[in-house]
């Protein structure tokens, strides 16, 4: 028997980056300069999450066909409340409706070279807690969040860890593109994040933002649908 | 039939081409198409593109033909409508336009059959594509800052009913710049079929009405400055006019 889920989340388009934690810049570590990467980055690494993958607290998710394994990409979203380019960095807290709580889930990839939409898009791969107003956020940089697999500590997170932090991230970002009101900033995954496997049980924890909890389906996917 | 959005007259309306090549309001209005303000043809969902999907191009930015499709995303915030401008920063070195084919998928599409894939396509329209080449990085590329950028990709005028279509591998498509043809080619050359994009991204995820997938550009690159006026056409889909204009124009704020 499933537990009904809830309704996916409306969001507007939901932007992510990697390579933005001191921890997963350093393990990567000389790689970034040699083939096929060539040289240190220099815009944000970004990607989008469609709207497909969208998912709420206490979501299912199935894995694609074949797939024994997803990273448990634990991260904070930047809820934008209004259009925002070419945002200056003390001004970026204007443009921030509020904070959550968030899951990106990828089939394990090691390589950042191309878009990684098979691993990254499938349905429900990206569990989006409930917004907490930026009011009541001093700094996101005291955020941490913990991922626990199975009531087992997996994974802690900390924004102070952040390459660019939230107004940094926000300049950067808005310097080519619109975010608009509705669109969420996820502010970075870990590389080789933690994994989950089918039948696990994970949750994402802030004592601030909130928590978000969600299952591997066991039942081999998607394609049988 | 042939439908596209425009602003006129201090509203959006839905817009019809009518058989004298006049643009018809729902009140059978006729307008010259300079007259409307165009918006992008279709409230997108996911955007899609593909990269390398000719093999002429593939060969031309000296890559061979992938394997698997490179398939990347874009936001809303990258379309803009016919006839309308895109910034060039003014100190890039090297933009250049893409024309290609647009599918917008019709209806809910999971595990679809290449057989079954044109059954789940509403239409087709024209899309430009521009890269701005100097901000290419190895990461996840072609980059956001590469091709997610305000306004850099142009879609329209017109989504063209399926129905209409009747083989969408079997199109020419082309580019000129201030009147001078820079790119041809045919949808014949695609590495990977509409068909075959259809089944491959519907295997990997649900695909939604409105959702469009850009299906990639063959030989014919070249740079375009400020001032610029680029026109990309596909046989029997549409002919999207663009201009370019310096990132630091005041003209961008009045169009």
């Amino acid at each position: 028997m499933h537990a009904p889920t809830n309704p996916a989340p409306q969001a507007g388009t939901v932007y992510g980056v990697v390579l933005n934690d001191r921890g997963s810049v350093e393990r990567m570590g000389a790689a970034l300069t040699e083939a096929p990467y060539k040289a240190q980055p220099k815009a944000p690494i970004m990607y989008i999450k469609p709207a497909n993958t969208f998912a709420a607290d206490g979501a299912q998710v199935s894995l694609p066909g074949g797939a024994e394994k997803v990273e448990i990409g634990a991260t904070v979203g930047v809820v934008m409340g209004r259009p925002a380019s070419r945002v200056a960095l003390e001004d970026a807290s204007a443009f921030i409706a509020g904070y959550i709580v968030a899951a990106d889930l990828s089939l394990p990839h090691t390589s950042y070279y191309r878009p990684a939409i098979r691993e990254k898009c499938f349905d429900g791969s990206c569990i989006l807690g409930a917004p907490v107003a930026a009011s009541r956020i001093s700094d996101p940089a005291g955020l941490s969040i913990r991922t626990t697999i199975n009531g087992i500590d997996a994974d802690q997170f900390d924004l102070a860890s952040l390459v660019r932090g939230v107004p940094a991230l926000l300049r950067d970002v808005s310097e080519f593109m619109t975010l608009s009101a509705g669109d969420i900033l996820l502010v970075g995954v870990k590389w080789q994040a933690p994994t989950a496997a089918p039948g696990d049980h994970v949750s994402v924890i802030s004592d601030v933002l909130g928590s978000i909890q969600f299952s591997i389906d066991q039942t081999r996917h998607q394609e049988a649908a | 039939m042939k439908k596209g959005r425009v602003y006129f007259n201090g509203a959006i309306h839905q817009v019809t081409l009518a058989q004298d090549g006049s643009v018809r309001l729902p009140d059978g209005t006729a307008l010259a198409e300079e007259q409307a303000h165009w918006l992008p043809p279709v409230q997108a969902g996911t955007i899609f593109a593909l990269g390398l999907n000719y093999a002429d191009h593939a060969r031309e930015l000296a890559f061979k033909a992938p394997e698997q499709p490179l398939v990347f995303l874009k936001g809303p915030n990258a379309l803009i409508g016919h006839r309308a401008h895109t910034a060039r920063p003014h100190d890039a070195e090297y933009m250049h336009y893409e024309c290609e084919l647009a599918v917008v998928i019709g209806k809910h599409a999971r595990n679809v059959s290449q057989q079954d894939a044109y059954d789940y396509i509403a239409g087709y329209t024209v899309a430009n594509d521009y890269a701005i080449r100097d901000y290419l990085e190895n990461y996840y590329r072609p980059n956001l800052r590469v091709k997610n950028r305000d306004g850099c990709t142009p879609i329209g005028p017109w989504l063209v009913d399926a129905a209409d279509v009747p083989d969408p591998m079997d199109l020419v498509l082309s580019t000129s710049v201030n009147g001078k043809e820079t790119q041809r080619g045919t949808t014949r050359d695609m590495v990977f079929s509409i068909p075959w994009l259809v089944e491959y991204l519907s295997a990997i995820m649900t695909l939604s009405p409105g959702d469009i997938i850009l299906t990639g550009t063959p030989e014919g690159l070249a740079n375009v400055v400020a001032g610029d006026e680029v026109v990309t056409e596909i046989e029997g889909v549409g002919r999207l006019v663009n201009f370019l204009a310096d990132d630091r124009s005041p003209s961008l704020s009045s169009v």
